[in-house]
């Protein structure tokens, strides 16, 4: 429980009686928990454990078939996806979704889409408008541009540069909607020791920084019980374990899932 | 930006200094490069391939055609209403477009550069179009007291409705606009998650691709005095492609590369060899992709940077 900046007590996130079958395969179950406001949430499971499915519905890419879905008070399921961002929730993607022919700013640009107004027409005519935002825009992008430690590839494409550069690229590309939650899928995957290190040490800060509630899936156990506040553990679709990551680590269906012992 | 003054400057000269037919010929290529521009916002920025953006082509001519000489309406007058009509065609050709995506969407608008000049014929509405005939008008003079002739007035027309274009064109796609539009070629989903309304963005660039060919075919009828069926061929929407491809995808100044192309290569090919020339179009174009692969544009960054490979940086640093 460090770092709660949380206002009020409810939870920043709410998933009830989560539900997605895609033709007779049961993906998620009737899936459960809360996030609250400030902690680092770690979403753990086996492969086809349902994480990612748990994610696209949070980022409305799938309909759940059945279940409710509350951020900050409000039905997200009622929402059109695009309008996730507005909304104060960035993601990024467990495998690299960067617009690889735009530079690294242009990249982070794209994440303030929503912070920004202007249309067709005020960026036809160059309106006043379009000017004043594109400043304030530009200015935010810088500062995180320097707090992700890329200034030395901002103007850059983004094909062409390192695998951990681009995760990072993704990052604050997904800070820049000024999220309240930040979806990470799999942000350790491909890293190597050192900088798997540095992550952890990153989202830390960053949860710190920009007063971020954290749910992240990830494989790489050591990262998610280091750097969670809280954990929650899937198998199957169906959510095995809820706790602290000591809780979780030793609760004997999650053994159980990840060692396979007989019952 | 002292590239584009020169060039500008260039543009202004060209009337006074080349002969009538020439003058001509100039003034098509910057309505060409018009349409050119239009339908590369369409596939080169946003990736929708469009075959068909000849039918908005006629739509914005007929549209002058039938308000000049069924309303009286001056020239200049109709190129607006010309636009807004093509902008609400192709937003609305742009909706079921959604559902489509690569060689599914390309075929759709083949289908519509297809029927348009079959559409174009149809009976009912002969009175207002003219059949198979078409539309012939009387050529717009210079404003008393010019002292210019018709064909360069209407070359000097033309560049002015070609630099307000592009400079419209040019501002959409940069800023928060053009960088969503280019996100959306890139990653679709990717673009949604950062908070972009894709599907109305797709059709709002659908709709600003059809107003340019709009405004290119307001202007072409014009040029021209003359509008019928079969000035809009298939052909014209596979030129419009040709040309972004030839000056290259995804480039604003492209545009006007492939317009030189799509007006005077089919004349050189003539010029060649009169018993096929299609022939020749087709090794000339084939020679063209060959050497340059990313267009007339990727080749001179290609040599600019081999000149001066700061040049990219110096110019990306100015933008901040």
């Amino acid at each position: 429980m460090t770092g709660a900046t949380g206002n009020s007590g409810a939870p920043l996130l709410a998933i009830g009686e989560l539900s997605v079958r895609f033709g007779g395969i049961v993906a998620l179950n009737g899936v459960s928990f809360e996030v609250p406001r400030g902690q680092i949430c770690g979403l753990i499971g086996p492969n086809g454990a349902g994480k990612t499915t748990l994610f696209n519905c949070l980022s409305r890419l799938y309909q759940p078939d059945g279940g409710t879905i509350t951020f900050d008070g409000k039905d997200l399921l009622g929402l059109p996806r695009h309008k996730m961002a507005a909304l104060g929730i960035g993601r990024t993607f467990q495998n690299l979704a960067l617009f690889r022919t735009m530079s690294v700013r242009d990249n982070i640009m794209v994440g303030g889409h929503s912070t920004i107004r202007g249309g067709f027409v005020a960026n036809s005519l160059r309106l006043p408008l379009v000017a004043r935002e594109e400043a304030k825009l530009s200015a935010r992008v810088a500062e995180l541009i320097a707090a992700l430690d890329l200034d030395g590839v901002a103007d850059q494409p983004v094909q062409g540069l390192t695998f951990a550069v681009q995760k990072r690229v993704e990052l604050a590309r997904a800070l820049a909607c000024e999220p309240k939650l930040l979806l990470l899928d799999e942000p350790a995957g491909g890293l190597n020791h050192e900088e798997v290190e540095k992550l952890r040490e990153l989202i830390g800060a960053l949860r710190d920084r920009y007063g971020l509630t954290v749910l992240l899936v990830e494989h790489h156990m050591n990262l998610v019980m280091r750097v969670s506040d809280k954990v929650v553990a899937l198998d199957f679709g169906r959510k095995i374990a809820d706790g602290t990551p000591a809780e979780v680590q030793n609760a004997p269906d999650v053994i159980k899932a990840y060692l396979g012992a007989s019952a | 930006m002292l590239g584009i003054m020169a060039a500008l400057a260039l543009a202004v000269a060209l009337p006074f200094v080349v002969s009538g037919y020439r003058v001509f010929q100039f003034t098509m290529v910057l309505d060409y490069a018009i349409a050119v521009f239009g339908a590369n916002i369409l596939t080169g920025y946003n990736g929708q391939i469009a075959l068909g953006n000849g039918a908005f082509y006629a739509i914005g001519a007929y549209t002058v055609a039938i308000l000049m000489t069924h309303a009286g309406m001056p020239y200049w007058a109709t190129i607006p209403i010309a636009a807004g009509t093509c902008f609400v065609a192709g937003f609305l050709f742009g909706l079921p477009a959604l559902r489509l995506e690569g060689p599914y969407l390309a075929l759709t608008t083949f289908a519509l550069a297809v029927a348009t000049p079959q559409l174009l014929k149809y009976h009912g509405i002969e009175s207002w179009t003219g059949g198979v005939q078409g539309i012939l008008f009387d050529k717009p003079d210079a404003p008393a007291g010019v002292p210019l002739n018709s064909d360069q007035f209407l070359y000097l027309f033309c560049l002015f409705v070609t630099v307000i274009m592009f400079v419209l064109g040019a501002n959409l796609l940069r800023g928060r606009t053009g960088r969503a539009i280019i996100a959306i070629r890139d990653n679709p989903t990717a673009a949604a998650g950062m908070g972009i309304d894709t599907s109305l963005y797709k059709s709002l660039t659908f709709g600003v691709s059809a107003l340019f060919t709009g405004v290119a075919g307001a202007l072409g009828a014009i040029v021209t005095q003359f509008v019928s069926p079969d000035s809009f061929t298939l052909f014209l929407s596979i030129s419009f492609i040709v040309g972004v491809v030839i000056g290259g995808v995804a480039t604003v100044s492209g545009a006007f590369f492939g317009a030189l192309f799509v007006e005077f290569v089919p004349n050189y090919a003539d010029q060649i060899s009169k018993a096929a020339p299609w022939a020749i179009y087709g090794a000339l174009l084939i020679a063209f992709m060959y050497a340059m692969p990313t267009g007339v544009v990727g080749l001179l960054r290609l040599i600019v940077r081999r000149i001066d490979p700061q040049w990219a940086i110096r110019k990306d640093a100015g933008k901040q």
